[in-house]
C-alpha cells in the first residue's frame, strides 16, 4: 500500500458530488468520521477502494474520493472478494445496510467472513429498509409496524454481531453513529487487523424509523452504553454499578461492579462463544447495550493463502511455460 | 500382430457402455488414445447419467463411450455404433436400438445373470431367445475370464479382480482393431503404480489377457484395420472442449499480461474447468469456488475492476443467476468473460446432456437494453481459440462477453493440432494512466473508434473514481437521471457492441460447386454433424452451402447478403429454433428450422434427409 506523508486532511476524501442522504440522516455522521479518520491511516487516496451494494448506505462510495464501487443489491462482500484476492496492495472497504447485508447478501456476508477476506465491512444498521420506503429489515424488531407489517413484523430479527460471530469472523466491533470518539476507535482497530473485520454502526434513520438507537445515541452519562475495553472488568451505569459476569452455562447476567466473578473483556479470546455471549447482552435483557470491539484475533487471511499457493506451486514447478503446457499429455506427430 | 486375416476398414464407430461402475469412461478414452496414437482421425462422445452410481444393473446407471476413428478427417462422434460392447443387460437394452442390423456385438455373457435381467426389465435372455440374431453376437464371459487371469495376482481382492473386466474388454477391442496397448499399460502403472502398484498390475494381467484371448478365442475370425488419416503436419494431442477452454483461458491470460481471475461455483458439465485451472497456480491463475454463482460472476467482476482477466463459468442453471452481475457489468463497461456449458431442458432438465437452449437467455436475459457480444464454440478443439477471440473482445471493447459451449463439446474429443504460440494473438491491453481531459479524468470518456471507456486500475494516483450500475452521465461518469442522456448512453452502449461487427471475420460459405440454392446454417456445437450432413448431400449429387456462425452477437457483417443469396435457408438447431427467431428478426429472412432436443447431437445423417428434402423441394 503506498503511506502518504502524512499531509491528506478530511477534505481531501470529499468528492464534488452532491451528498443525497435525508436531512439528519445518520449516514452524514458516518461519512464524516470516515472522511476525518482516513488521513489517520496514512494510505494515499489512489490505494483505498469503497465497494458498496444497494440502498441508503451503499450511496457512500460516491461521497468517498478514492476508489469506489456501487455494485449489486447484497454482492458487494463478494465483488470485493474478487478485488481483495487478486490485489493485495489495496485497502478495500465493504459499506453496507441491515437489508443489503443480512438479507438478500446474507450467504456472501458469512462466506466472507468465514474466509477471512482481507477488508473492512462497515454494516450501517437502522432497522428498516430506506431507499425503498420504510418496509420492515431483518434486524427490525418483533411487531415493529412498517408499510409491509402494518399488523407488525412477526420475523424474528437478526442479531449482527452474533451472526458475524457465528460466522467465525475475526474481528466483530460495534458503534455508534453520533459517537465519533468511539467510531473512530473501532474503525482504527478494524484497519489495523489483517483479515475481514466485522462493524454494525447503529445508525438513525429520521424518516421511517426515527429515534431507534436513543437509548444509546444520547446516552451523555452512559446508563446504556456497555464500553467493552480490553483487559477491563466489564462494568456501566451512571457511578459504573453495574456489571456482567459470566454464569456457568456460558450466558452472561448482570451483578453489581463490587460482586466477584466480574467478567473482564477479552477480545483475542480464540474460542468465540465468549463474543457471542457478550452479543447476546441486549438493552432488552439486560438494560445495557455493548459497544466497541467483541473480537479481535487472528487467523490466516484468505488473500494471503491464495497467494502462498501460486507462490508454492511456482517454486515447486517452476513459472509456467505455455508451449510446454499445450503439448503436456499424449502428443503424436503427422509428418 | 495378429495371425489371423485383416480387413481394411475406413471408420469404425464403437460404443462402450456398461454400469456407471464399470469403468466406461476410462475404457472410452484409453481406447480413444490408441486410435490417437496410431494417427487415426478421431472424435468422441461421453454419454453418462447424472447420478454418480445409480443402483448397479439398472436402466439409469448405465454409462456409455462413444468413439469414431478413421482414416481420413472426419467431423462427428457418429450417429450409430457399428460396434457395441455391452457390460450387462442393461447396457444392452438402452443401447441396442442404435446399432444398426449386421452391427457387431459384444458382450459380457457373465453378466446376463437372472437377477441382472430382471433389473434391466428383460423376461427371457436375450442372448438366447433369438432376438439378437440380425447382429454379429458376442458372447464373451469377460468377468470369470478376468477373475481366472488375476489368480496369481497377489494383494488383489476378488472384487477388485473382477472391476479389472473393463480392461480385459479393452485388450480384447485393442487386438480386433490392431491397437498397441503399450499406451495404456505406460497410463496404468502411472495411475496406479505407486500407490497401489498390485492394482496397477491386475489391470494391466486384464488388458493383456483380453488382448490374448482375442488371438486364441475362435470367436473372432478376422481383426481389422483402420489406417493412419491425412491430417494436416503438426504436432497432435487429443483434447476434450472443457480442457481446451481452460487452456485457452491460461493462454489468453498469457497474451494479455493480465493474472486469470476465476471465480466459479460446481456444476455439470462446467466443473472440469475449476479443476483444471486450478491445477495452474504456476501460471499466477486464481481460482475462486465461491459460495453460488452469484458470487463467482461478483467476484469475476471485482478481480476485473482491479485489472485481472475477470471470468466466470457455469451451465444454464447458473447463468441465469448470474445475469444481474453481466448487467452490472455492461454498466460498468469493465472486461468479463462468462463461460454458459449448456446444458439439457429448463431448471435442472438433463444436466449431462447437450442442447443449445440458452442461446436467447444470453441474448436478451437481462433487464432493459442490456446487449452483450455472444460468441460460440465450434468443436471440442476450438474451445481453444474461442475463448481466446471471447477475451479479445472483452478487453478491447470494456464488455462482458458470453462464450457458450455445450455438454458435447465439453466432454467429447478430437485431435487437436497445436498451434504455434507466434500465431496467437495479441491480447495487450492498456490501461489508463494519466487524465484524458486536461487536469481531470473522465471516466467514460469512449474512444473514438470501439467506443470502449478507459480501463483505470485502483492504486493510480489521480484517476480516483467511482462506478456503478447506476445510469452516469456520458464522459463524467457520474449519477445521472437526465432524460437525453439515459438515451444517449442508452445508444452508446448498444453501438459499442454492433461495432464489433466490423471487427470480426466475415461470414464464409462452403460450397464447393457454387451452384447450390440451399444453404444449411448452422452455429456452435452443431457444425460438425451439420458440416458432415452437407457431405452426404453432396456425395448425392446434390448441392447445398453450409455456413457457420461463431459470432452470434454481432453477427458477421456480410450475414444478411450471405442468407438472401440462396432460395431456402435451413437452420438446424439442439433447441426449437433460437438462432432461427435471430435470423427471421434481424433479416427478414424466411429461415426453416430443422430442430431436435433430445440431448444428444444432431444425427449427421437426419440432418441430410432434411437438407436433401429442402433441396429436392426447390
Amino acid at each position: 500500500m503506498t503511506e502518504t506523508n502524512g499531509n491528506l486532511t478530511a477534505k481531501d476524501f470529499r468528492t464534488d458530488q452532491e451528498v443525497r442522504w435525508c436531512p439528519g440522516c445518520g449516514d452524514y455522521a458516518i461519512l464524516a468520521a470516515m472522511q476525518s479518520f482516513m488521513p489517520e491511516l496514512g494510505i494515499e487516496r489512489e490505494s483505498t477502494v469503497f465497494v458498496s451494494g444497494i440502498g441508503c448506505a451503499a450511496r457512500f462510495p460516491y461521497y468517498m474520493n478514492t476508489y469506489g464501487m456501487h455494485s449489486i443489491h447484497g454482492r458487494a462482500p463478494a465483488i470485493a472478494t474478487g478485488l481483495a484476492a487478486t490485489r493485495a496492495d489495496l485497502s478495500v472497504w465493504v459499506v453496507t445496510g441491515d437489508g443489503d447485508a443480512l438479507s438478500i447478501g446474507g450467504n456472501h456476508l458469512i462466506h466472507a467472513l468465514r474466509r477471512n477476506v482481507n477488508f473492512k465491512i462497515l454494516l450501517f444498521n437502522n432497522r428498516v429498509y430506506g431507499l425503498t420506503k420504510g418496509q420492515y429489515s431483518p434486524t427490525s424488531e418483533l411487531g415493529m409496524k412498517t408499510k409491509s407489517t402494518p399488523m407488525g413484523s412477526i420475523d424474528w430479527p437478526f442479531n449482527p454481531i452474533s451472526l458475524a460471530v457465528g460466522a467465525e469472523a475475526t474481528f466483530v466491533g460495534r458503534a455508534i453513529d453520533t459517537d465519533k470518539k468511539g467510531m473512530t476507535a473501532v474503525l482504527r482497530a478494524a484497519a489495523e487487523h489483517r483479515g475481514s473485520a466485522f462493524v454494525e454502526i447503529f445508525q438513525n434513520c429520521p424518516i421511517f424509523n426515527d429515534d431507534a438507537f436513543d437509548y444509546v445515541r444520547d446516552d451523555k452519562e452512559g446508563v446504556n452504553r456497555i464500553l467493552l475495553r480490553n483487559g477491563e472488568p466489564i462494568t456501566w451505569g451512571k457511578d459504573g454499578e453495574k456489571a456482567l459476569r459470566q454464569k456457568p452455562d456460558g450466558t452472561i447476567e448482570v451483578c453489581a461492579s463490587g460482586e466477584d466473578g466480574v467478567l473482564v473483556h477479552d477480545s483475542t479470546h480464540a474460542e468465540p462463544s465468549l463474543a457471542f455471549a457478550l452479543s447476546r447482552v441486549t438493552q432488552a435483557t439486560h438494560g445495557g447495550t455493548p459497544v466497541g470491539i467483541f473480537r479481535n484475533v487472528e487467523r490466516p487471511v484468505y488473500d494471503d493463502l491464495m497467494a502462498d499457493q501460486l507462490r508454492e506451486a511456482e517454486e515447486n514447478k517452476g513459472k509456467g511455460d505455455l508451449a510446454e503446457l499445450l503439448h503436456s499429455g499424449e502428443t503424436w506427430v503427422v509428418s | 500382430m495378429s495371425s489371423k486375416p485383416v480387413e481394411q476398414l475406413s471408420q469404425v464407430i464403437v460404443r462402450f457402455a456398461g454400469d456407471s461402475g464399470d469403468g466406461m469412461q476410462l475404457t472410452g478414452s484409453q481406447f480413444t488414445s490408441e486410435a490417437a496414437l496410431l494417427g487415426n482421425d478421431i472424435s468422441t462422445l461421453p454419454d453418462f447419467p447424472a447420478e454418480i452410481r445409480a443402483p448397479a444393473g439398472s436402466l439409469p446407471g448405465v454409462s456409455g463411450f462413444q468413439l469414431h476413428f478413421a482414416d481420413h478427417d472426419i467431423l462427428t462422434p457418429g450417429d450409430a455404433p457399428n460396434v457395441l460392447v455391452a457390460m450387462n443387460p442393461a447396457a444392452l437394452k438402452t443401447n441396442v436400438a442404435d446399432l444398426p442390423r449386421g452391427g457387431t456385438l459384444i458382450v459380457d455373457a457373465d453378466a446376463f445373470t437372472e437377477r441382472n435381467l430382471q433389473k434391466a426389465g428383460y423376461a427371457q435372455n436375450p442372448l438366447e431367445d433369438g432376438s439378437l440374431d440380425e447382429y454379429q453376437v458376442h458372447g464373451v464371459p469377460l468377468t470369470s475370464l478376468t477373475v481366472g487371469a488375476l489368480k496369481e495376482v497377489e494383494g488383489v481382492t476378488p472384487r477388485e479382480a473382477e472391476r479389472s473386466k473393463n480392461m480385459f474388454a479393452l485388450g480384447l477391442m485393442s487386438w480386433l482393431y490392431g491397437r498397441s496397448i503399450k499406451p495404456t499399460i505406460e497410463f496404468l502403472e502411472d495411475k496406479f503404480g505407486a500407490k497401489r502398484p498390485e492394482i496397477a498390475a491386475a489391470n494391466i494381467k486384464a488388458l493383456r489377457a483380453g488382448y490374448a484371448f482375442g488371438e486364441t478365442t475362435e470367436s473372432f475370425a478376422v481383426t481389422y484395420e483402420v489406417k493412419p488419416a491425412k491430417l494436416k503436419p503438426g504436432t497432435y494431442r487429443n483434447i476434450t472442449g472443457n480442457q481446451a477452454l481452460s487452456l485457452g483461458l491460461v493462454a489468453a491470460s498469457r497474451l494479455s499480461g493480465l493474472p486469470l481471475f476465476l471465480g466459479a461455483y460446481p456444476i455439470t458439465p462446467a466443473s472440469s474447468i475449476l479443476e483444471e485451472l486450478a491445477g495452474y497456480k504456476h501460471f499466477g491463475v486464481r481460482t475462486f469456488q465461491a459460495e453460488d454463482e452469484i458470487a463467482a460472476a461478483g467476484a469475476a467482476v471485482g478481480a476485473a475492476f482491479g485489472g485481472a482477466l475477470g471470468v466466470t463459468t457455469s451451465a444454464g442453471p447458473g447463468i441465469v443467476l448470474k445475469a444481474e452481475t453481466v448487467g452490472l457489468a455492461i454498466m460498468l463497461e469493465l472486461p468479463l468473460l462468462i463461460c454458459d456449458i449448456q446444458r439439457a431442458g429448463p431448471s435442472t432438465g438433463m444436466p449431462t446432456k447437450p442442447e443449445q437452449g440458452d442461446l436467447l437467455m444470453v441474448m436478451y436475459g437481462r433487464n432493459s437494453e442490456s446487449p452483450v457480444p455472444v460468441i460460440a464454440a465450434g468443436s471440442p478443439s476450438d474451445c481453444f481459440h474461442a475463448v481466446i477471440e471471447a477475451v479479445r473482445i472483452a478487453l478491447k471493447y470494456r464488455t462482458p462477453v458470453y462464450l457458450l459451449s455445450d455438454a458435447y463439446l465439453a466432454n467429447g474429443s478430437e485431435p487437436w493440432l497445436l498451434p504455434d504460440l507466434d500465431t496467437l494473438p495479441d491480447l495487450t491491453t492498456t490501461f489508463a494512466t494519466e487524465p484524458n481531459a486536461g487536469e481531470e479524468f473522465l471516466p467514460y470518456l469512449r474512444d473514438e473508434q470501439t467506443l470502449a471507456r478507459p480501463w483505470a486500475l485502483p492504486g493510480t494516483k489521480g484517476l480516483e473514481h467511482r462506478i456503478g450500475g447506476l445510469e452516469k452521465a456520458d464522459r463524467t461518469g457520474n449519477i445521472s437521471y437526465d432524460p437525453e442522456n439515459h438515451d444517449l448512453m442508452t445508444r452508446l452502449r448498444a453501438q459499442k457492441v454492433a461495432g464489433i461487427a466490423g471487427d470480426i471475420a466475415e461470414l464464409e460459405v462452403d460450397d464447393p460447386s457454387g451452384e447450390a440454392r440451399v444453404l444449411v446454417l448452422s452455429w456452435g456445437g452443431t457444425y460438425g454433424p451439420v458440416a458432415a450432413a452437407a457431405r452426404r448431400v453432396r456425395a448425392n449429387d446434390k448441392q447445398v452451402a453450409h455456413a457457420h456462425l461463431r459470432y452470434l452477437n454481432p453477427f458477421p457483417r456480410n450475414t444478411g447478403e450471405v442468407l438472401r443469396r440462396y432460395d431456402k435457408v435451413l437452420i438446424p438447431e439442439m433447441n426449437l429454433g433460437q438462432l432461427l427467431q435471430l435470423v427471421r428478426s434481424q433479416f427478414l429472412v424466411d429461415a426453416i428450422g430443422y430442430n431436435r432436443v433430445r440431448g444428444f447431437p444432431l444425427r449427421a445423417a437426419e440432418v441430410a434427409e432434411a437438407v436433401e428434402a429442402l433441396v429436392d423441394s426447390v
